[in-house]
C-alpha cells in the first residue's frame, strides 16, 4: 500500500498527486513512469513521474482525469492509499552531453516534460521551452517552467493566454532565429508530437517523444506497448517510453491509442454516476 | 493385490457445450472411491520408473499407495516433501510425456493416473489438512525474483530447510504466469492462492510491485543481506511473425490477452480492464498457450475460433489433453496453414488474416518436419481479432542492469551447471527466464535443483 500524501487540482481536470515511495524515489530519472492501481479490482495504468524527491521519499505525479481510473484517482485524498505504485519503469530521458535544447510541453504532458527541463538547466545546458494549451484556465505549472528555462514560451489555441498558435509555430520561429538546438524534446498528444518531429525533421535537429500507450504489465511482459520506430515493433515500456521522433510511427500509434474508446467512454460514465451516487 | 483394471479411471468434466461458454474449471477431479481405486493399479515396482519420468522426483509409488491405504494425509505428506505446488502440478503438468509415461501399465494398457490422483491429494489437504509448521529459522535470508512456478518452489525449498526467505514479484500479485498466464477453468486461482499461503505458512515473505532491476539491484539485495538469489523471472516479451498488419487494431499477443482474461478479469462484467468482444477469432500458434488463448476467446463469447498452426496435427506442441478440449469445445483447427498478412478496415481494425497452405518437407534440426509454402494457395479468413501466441522472449529488465550476469543471443540467462549457477557467484536462475518458454514443471523442477544447491554453498 502507497500513502498518498497531497492532492492538489492544478486546473480543473489535472491534479498533482503525492506519495510516498521512498525506494521508487531513490532511482527515479526523468522520463521514466510508474504503473499504479488505485483500487484492489482496478486496471492497472502507467503514469509518468513529475518529480521526486529523494529526501523525501516522495514521487509526484500529475494526472489528468479522463478515464474512469484517472477519474477514481482524482476523487482521492491526502492519507488515503494505493494498492500499487511500482516503478520506476522504463529507461530515463538521455540528456547527455546536450547544450541546447528545446524541450516542448502539451497539455498535461508539460508535468513529464517539467523534470526534462529541470535536468537540462541543472546540467548547464541552455532550455528553450515552449508549452500550450488550449485555453487560459488549462494552463498549468507555468511558473515551474520559467523557473527553468532561459527562454519561455506560452501558447493557447485560442489566444487567451501567452500568444495564440500551435507549440510548433513558436518552435519554428525559435529554429529560424538561430536557436540551434542540439535536441528537441516533445511530451504531449500524440498529434502534437507527431506535428513537432515533422518540423524538425526540415532541420535535421535530433527530437525525441515520450510514448504513453496502453500497458498492462508495464514490465515488458504483455507487449500491449508495442509501437513501430524505423519500421521495427519496440516496446514502450522496457525499450522506450523515449523514442526517436523522426522514426515514430504516429499515425500507427493513435490508431491503436483509440482502440478502447467506446469501452473507456462508457467506464467513463459509469464511474462518473457511481462517484456522484456516493456524494449524494 | 493391485486393481487391474486396464483403463485409467475416466476425469468427470464438465460438458463441452456448456463449459465452452463459462470460466468455470473443465475438469472437475475425481471422488474418494475414485482416487483410492485408481491408486490400487499401481503395481509398486521396485525401480519405479515413473519416479525418473518427474523433474522433482516426487516419490510416485509410494503416494499412491497411501491413497490406496485410504491415508490422505499421509500422501500429501509424501507430495510436499518433493513439490511445493501439488494442486497445480496435478492439473497443468504433462504427465503424459512424464511420469504416466514411464509406467510399466503403459505397455499394455493405460498408465496410472497419476496426476489425477496427486490433484485429488493436494485438494483434500486443501479441504482437510492441516496448516503446516514454519520450521525453525537459520536466520540467513535467501532472495528470490519472480513468484512464478520456478520461484515458489525454490523459496518453498529454502523455507523448509530453515531459511528466511523473501520473494519479489513484479506483479501485484503472486503467481507469475499461473495467474497471469493459465485461465480459470484450467487452473482456478482460489487453488493458487491456497499454494501460495501454504509457503506463506512456511514463514515466505512474498513482496508484490517490486520490479527487481529497476526499484533495486541485484547488488542492493546482496548489500542488503541476502547471502543467495534465484532468479526466476520467466518469459518476457512476446514474439510477433513480423507479417504486415500485426498493430492493427484487434491484434494481441497472447501474453496480453491472456493477461487481461486471467490476471485482469476481463471476463467479468465488473472489470476496469477492457478486452475486445469478437465474433471471430483466429489464434496464431500450436502451443499450450495457443490453446488457452482459444478457449478464452471462445469463453468471451466468440461465435468462431480458429487455431492457425504451420504444421500438421502430429506436430503440435500442446498437450494432447489440451487439444482434446479445445476440439470438443468447438476450436477450429486451421493446420498447415500459415499467416502472410493480417487485413484492416478503413478504421484500423482486423477484418482478415492472409494464410498460405504449407507441406511437410524435410525434418528440422529440431526433428521436426519443416513446412514449405504450397505454391499458389493464398486465402482469406475472416475475422476480427488474431491473438499471436508464437513464443516469447526472456524479460530483459535484470540483465540490463546486473553487470557479470552473461545472457546468451536470444537474452536467456547463460548458467554455469544444473544447478543453475549464473555467471556471477551466489546468483542461481531457473525456468523460462534460462530456458525460454517452458512447461510449468520444469522451472519448478529447475526452482528445486537451484535450491539443493544454494543450501549447500551455506554448508561450506
Amino acid at each position: 500500500m502507497f500513502f498518498l500524501r497531497e492532492k492538489t487540482f492544478l486546473n480543473e481536470q489535472v491534479f498533482r498527486a503525492v506519495i510516498e515511495a521512498p525506494l521508487i524515489a531513490k532511482k527515479a530519472e526523468p522520463g521514466q513512469f510508474v504503473i499504479v492501481r488505485v483500487c484492489e479490482e482496478g486496471e492497472r495504468i502507467p503514469l509518468t513521474i513529475s518529480d521526486y524527491d529523494r529526501e523525501k521519499g516522495t514521487i509526484s505525479l500529475v494526472v489528468q482525469a479522463v478515464g474512469a481510473t484517472t477519474l477514481r484517482f482524482s476523487r482521492m485524498n491526502a492519507g488515503d492509499l494505493l494498492p500499487s505504485v511500482v516503478g520506476p519503469l522504463g529507461k530515463a530521458t538521455e540528456l547527455d552531453g546536450v547544450k541546447k535544447a528545446a524541450v516542448i510541453g502539451g497539455g498535461v504532458g508539460c508535468a513529464i516534460a517539467y523534470p526534462v527541463a529541470r535536468k537540462l538547466h541543472e546540467m548547464g545546458a541552455a532550455v528553450d521551452t515552449v508549452v500550450g494549451f488550449r485555453s487560459k484556465d488549462l494552463v498549468i505549472m507555468q511558473d515551474e517552467f520559467e523557473k527553468v528555462s532561459d527562454h519561455f514560451t506560452l501558447m493557447t489555441d485560442d489566444g487567451s493566454a501567452g500568444e495564440k498558435g500551435l507549440v510548433t509555430d513558436a518552435l519554428k520561429k525559435n529554429i529560424e532565429n538561430g536557436a540551434g538546438y542540439d535536441l528537441v524534446i516533445a511530451i504531449g498528444p500524440l498529434v502534437m508530437m507527431k506535428f513537432v518531429s515533422l518540423l524538425t525533421k526540415n532541420y535535421g535537429i535530433r527530437t525525441m517523444v515520450s510514448m504513453n500507450p496502453v500497458m498492462i504489465d508495464g514490465t515488458g511482459m504483455c507487449g500491449g506497448c508495442r509501437i513501430t520506430v524505423g519500421g521495427e515493433t519496440k516496446f514502450a515500456c522496457v525499450d522506450g517510453p523515449d523514442f526517436d521522433g523522426h522514426l515514430v510511427d504516429f499515425d500507427e500509434a493513435m490508431a491503436r491509442a483509440s482502440m478502447y474508446r467506446d469501452f473507456e467512454r462508457h467506464a467513463y460514465e459509469e464511474t462518473c454516476n457511481l462517484l456522484k451516487k456516493g456524494e449524494e | 493385490m493391485p486393481n487391474m483394471r486396464m483403463e485409467k479411471a475416466p476425469m468427470p468434466m464438465q460438458d463441452a457445450k456448456e463449459r465452452s461458454r463459462n470460466f468455470s474449471e473443465v475438469a472437475l477431479g475425481y471422488s474418494m472411491e475414485v482416487a483410492r481405486d485408481e491408486a490400487a493399479r499401481c503395481l509398486n515396482c521396485k525401480s519405479s520408473p515413473c519416479v525418473s519420468g518427474c523433474p522433482v522426483k516426487i516419490d510416485i509409488p509410494a503416494f499412491l499407495k497411501e491413497v490406496a491405504n485410504g491415508n490422505e494425509s499421509g500422501a500429501y505428506a509424501i507430495l510436499s516433501r518433493s513439490s511445493t505446488l501439488p494442486a497445480v502440478c496435478g492439473r497443468v503438468c504433462p504427465q503424459e510425456k512424464q511420469c504416466e509415461a514411464k509406467c510399466v501399465r503403459g505397455i499394455k494398457g493405460e498408465a496410472v493416473a497419476i496426476g489425477r490422483v496427486e490433484r485429488y491429494v493436494a485438494d483434500w489437504h486443501m479441504e482437510n489438512g492441516e496448516p503446516l509448521e514454519k520450521p525453525a529459522s537459520n536466520g540467513i535470508k535467501m532472495a528470490v525474483i519472480g513468484a512464478g512456478p520456478s520461484g515458489l518452489t525454490c523459496a518453498g525449498d529454502l523455507a523448509r530447510l530453515g531459511y528466511d526467505v523473501t520473494v519479489f514479484e513484479a506483479l501485484h500479485v503472486a503467481g507469475g504466469v499461473l495467474v497471469y498466464g493459465i485461465p480459470e477453468f484450467r487452473l482456478p486461482k482460489a487453488i493458487v492462492q491456497k499454494e501460495i499461503d501454504t509457503l506463506k505458512q512456511l514463514g515466505v515473505t512474498i513482496n508484490t510491485d517490486m520490479v527487481i532491476g529497476k526499484v533495486l539491484t541485484i547488488d542492493e539485495l546482496f548489500e542488503q543481506g541476502y547471502k543467495s538469489i534465484f532468479i526466476g523471472t520467466g518469459a518476457g516479451l512476446p514474439r510477433f511473425m513480423g507479417i504486415p498488419g500485426e498493430s492493427l487494431k484487434g491484434v494481441y499477443s497472447a501474453n496480453e490477452f491472456l493477461t487481461r482474461v486471467n490476471l485482469m478479469k476481463a471476463y467479468r462484467k465488473d472489470s476496469h480492464t477492457p478486452i475486445k468482444m469478437s465474433k471471430k477469432v483466429a489464434v496464431v500458434g500450436g502451443g499450450n498457450v495457443a490453446m488457452d488463448a482459444a478457449r478464452c476467446a471462445l469463453r468471451l463469447g466468440a461465435e468462431e475460433v480458429s487455431i492457425i498452426y504451420r504444421r500438421s496435427m502430429a506436430e503440435m506442441p500442446a498437450r494432447k489433453e489440451e487439444v482434446e478440449h479445445a476440439q470438443e469445445e468447438g476450436i477450429v483447427f486451421r493446420v498447415l496453414n500459415n499467416p502472410t498478412a493480417i487485413l484492416g478496415d478503413e478504421n484500423g481494425n482486423v477484418c482478415g488474416i492472409r494464410c498460405v497452405k504449407m507441406v511437410l518437407g524435410e525434418a528440422d534440426a529440431s526433428g521436426r518436419r519443416s513446412p514449405v509454402v504450397e505454391e499458389g494457395s493464398d486465402f482469406t479468413l475472416d475475422c476480427d481479432c488474431v491473438v499471436m501466441a508464437i513464443g516469447t522472449s526472456p524479460n530483459p529488465l535484470i540483465r540490463q542492469t546486473t553487470e557479470g550476469l552473461d545472457t546468451n543471443r536470444h537474452g536467456c540467462i547463460i548458467t554455469r551447471n544444473e544447478a543453475g549457477l549464473t555467471t556471477r557467484d551466489h546468483v542461481y536462475a531457473g525456468g523460462d527466464a534460462v530456458t525460454g518458454a517452458a512447461t510449468v514443471i520444469l522451472a519448478m523442477g529447475a526452482g528445486k535443483a537451484a535450491a539443493q544447491a544454494m543450501h549447500e554453498e551455506m554448508q561450506k
